[in-house]
């Protein structure tokens, strides 16, 4: 009797085990369709199709960016075309480029660092749509000096992809990280992710935005707005898929640099002229 | 014109590079993973009980899995509020980039409040079953569509839920540890912030979640039962005190080393991370410090003498509300900290909250509150109490 209820017993185990087993596989099962339509849908984000440029080929160009630091004046002209040219909320903390200045003082080991942003050069400006450096230097033992022009480095290995959580920011095929801003869900997460502090939240549309090498110009075979104003020739821009383009000759016949290499991002703006305390 | 622009701009020293002054994780990205390992905490408390079977805490388990689902519902609210395109929030549910840590939150925390709401579900069956049957008046249809129909209550059917209910709280402790886990990878894998950038971030997030749920169960079991007149009991106060005191040891042991490394290491940066501690972070990290030491002294004594002691239930409270500030305060150390220490290691941001506005004081502290709200009203509609139960 004891053995029967036993047998019993156990065969409702089995019993419960299997209806149990049988419910774990379709919940494994339904986990497992629900990723693969969920993959489906993310790789379709993630490499989204050649936009309709007439005459474009993303796959063929391999743009870079080359910027020479050593001319550049802080003539801030690179500012105020980038923020006319793309529509930046014209205000002195948000910036797709911008320049830095790096000042030693006789006696002093740090560079004092100020951009555009400072208060004291935002007064100067006088407007948050217009840009200088003040002349606070004017009677100081300077040591050494120069600027330093920033921007985004549409790195190889972008962390702002990588954290973006829909694919709304992407790497194009010509290796410019782009922004789908009809898509952003303007978590900053990208923001965040940047360690070069090119991204910032555009307050009026809620999305990230950030330095495109102005996309729409070097898809139609024009330089970005920045290279264009450069009374100094500063910035060079190009094609590393054409040998005897400017950018190609740049990076091949100088000892070039990229910003934080230890991130291992890879950046593609090389730069040339700068000092060990350029982060 | 001018004063207008800065006004908007947080105030910094040293170099911050320009895009740097406006910060962009505010105080709702502070609150939201202290409400999430509010969750945690009290999701591993009712555990203690429903998966490891140790009876001191049979009073507050169903209480806590009730304070569990309250906080959890609240926890995506300060992400949603934050966003600049709310509306699009579904986006990173319905086409996830799967490299993005952020990406996993909707499936980890929908799969835990499913979890959750089944084991809630499985623990109240019974009492549900009761009340359909002697309730009055509109609650009767509304306990009558909670039964979904499952009125059997012999005690094979008992036995079925309490095995289901097991089942769910085992699946649940590693979804729990698994959802705060990830709140620290979010910001311990990103490598543009050397105060966030550390393996131990998911580690102390995990721990500290612990620690704060189990003082939130310890402040709500306390002012709760005395509210209904209910006799506390002393198991239970032991049980949570000696619980506190175990993952509150071990999150300060992490802690204090996580500060060690960072100074016996002292890369590139370390004399403006001073200066942050020393600057803008100091109030937060002297609560965070002050308050979970504290708490540590007074738990030890506790744990120590046990209920014996004088006014045990006073300084077991008063413990448990340091850390729940402590814990707060770590998160603003963090997420706030992250974000004042420049990303060119030359400068720092100073963040205030302002008190009106979306993400202002007021609104996180509707959202701290709205839960408690909520379980005020769930523990009615649900009585979590043991006396309550039905024979």
């Amino acid at each position: 009797m004891a053995e029967e209820d036993r047998s019993s017993t156990r065969q409702q185990e089995r019993r419960d085990f299997m209806r149990i087993l049988g419910g774990a596989i379709a919940f494994a099962g339904s986990a497992v369709a629900a990723g693969a339509v969920a993959k489906a849908a993310a790789s379709s984000a993630r490499s989204p199709a050649e936009p309709p440029i007439p005459g474009y080929d993303w796959g063929k160009h391999r743009w870079a960016f080359g910027v020479d630091a050593s001319r550049c004046i802080g003539c801030l002209r690179c500012d105020v075309a980038c923020k006319i040219e793309n529509d930046v909320v014209l205000d002195p903390h948000q910036f797709r480029t911008w320049v830095e200045r790096y000042v030693y003082l006789e006696g002093e080991e740090s560079p004092r660092i100020d951009s555009q942003s400072d208060p004291q050069n935002i007064a100067a400006a006088g407007s948050g749509g217009d840009y200088r450096f003040d002349d606070r230097y004017r009677d100081a033992n300077v040591s050494k000096a120069f600027f330093v022009p920033k921007l985004c480095n549409q790195c190889e290995h972008p962390p702002c992809v990588e954290v973006c959580p829909t694919g709304a920011t992407y790497k194009a095929k010509d290796g410019v990280v782009l922004i789908d801003q009809a898509y952003c869900i303007g978590c900053q997460y990208c923001v965040q992710a940047c360690p070069y502090g090119a991204r910032y939240l555009d307050p009026r549309k809620g999305v990230a935005d950030k330095c495109t090498w102005c996309y729409h110009r070097i898809t139609k075979g024009l330089q970005p707005a920045c290279v264009e104003i450069c009374p100094t020739h500063c910035r060079v821009f190009g094609d590393l898929n054409d040998a005897g383009s400017e950018i190609s000759r740049f990076v091949r016949g100088n000892r070039v640099e990229v910003l934080k290499p230890e991130t291992g991002n890879a950046p593609h703006v090389f730069y040339l002229g700068i000092d060990k305390d350029v982060s | 014109m001018i004063h207008g622009l800065l006004f908007q701009a947080a105030p910094y020293v040293g170099y911050v590079y320009p895009n740097e002054t406006v910060i962009s994780w505010s105080l709702l990205i502070v609150i939201y993973p202290y409400i999430t390992g509010l969750v945690a905490g009290a999701f591993i408390v009712s555990s203690l009980y429903h998966v490891f079977g140790m009876p001191q805490f049979k009073p507050i388990a169903r209480f806590a899995l009730l304070t569990a689902l309250c906080f959890l519902l609240f926890a995506p609210l300060s992400l949603l509020i934050h966003l600049g395109r709310p509306e699009r929030a579904f986006h990173a549910v319905l086409t996830p980039h799967w490299t993005s840590a952020m990406a996993a939150f909707g499936y980890v925390a929908g799969f835990y409040l499913v979890v959750l709401v089944l084991e809630i579900w499985f623990a109240f069956r019974a009492d549900v079953v009761a009340m359909a049957r002697n309730a009055r008046g509109a609650l009767r249809p509304l306990y009558r569509a909670l039964t979904l129909g499952s009125d059997d209550v012999s005690p094979r059917a008992l036995a079925y839920d309490h095995k289901w209910a097991r089942a769910l709280a085992i699946l649940g402790i590693p979804t729990a540890a698994g959802l705060h886990g990830y709140v620290g990878f979010i910001f311990g894998s990103l490598k543009s912030r050397e105060w966030w950038s550390s393996d131990l971030m998911p580690i102390i997030f995990l721990l500290s979640a612990v620690v704060s749920g189990v003082a939130l169960l310890v402040i709500l079991y306390v002012t709760v039962w005395k509210l209904r007149r209910a006799e506390l009991k002393d198991d239970c106060l032991n049980g949570l005190a000696q619980v506190m005191w175990a993952f509150l040891t071990v999150t300060l042991v992490v802690e204090a080393l996580e500060y060690v490394e960072m100074f016996y290491r002292a890369r590139e940066g370390i004399g403006t991370i001073v200066k942050l501690i020393e600057g803008p972070l100091w109030p937060g990290l002297l609560i965070q410090g002050v308050g979970s030491v504290a708490a540590f002294a007074v738990l030890t004594v506790l744990i120590t003498v046990g209920t014996r002691s004088r006014n045990f239930v006073g300084w077991l409270t008063l413990s448990a509300a340091l850390l729940m500030v402590a814990v707060l305060a770590m998160r603003w150390n963090v997420v706030i900290g992250g974000q004042e220490l420049s990303k060119t290691l030359k400068g720092l941001v100073t963040y205030r909250p302002e008190l009106l506005g979306r993400d202002g004081v007021l609104t996180s502290a509707l959202l701290l509150a709205g839960p408690l709200a909520v379980l005020w009203v769930l523990a009615r509609l649900l009585p979590p109490w043991e006396e309550a139960r039905p024979a």
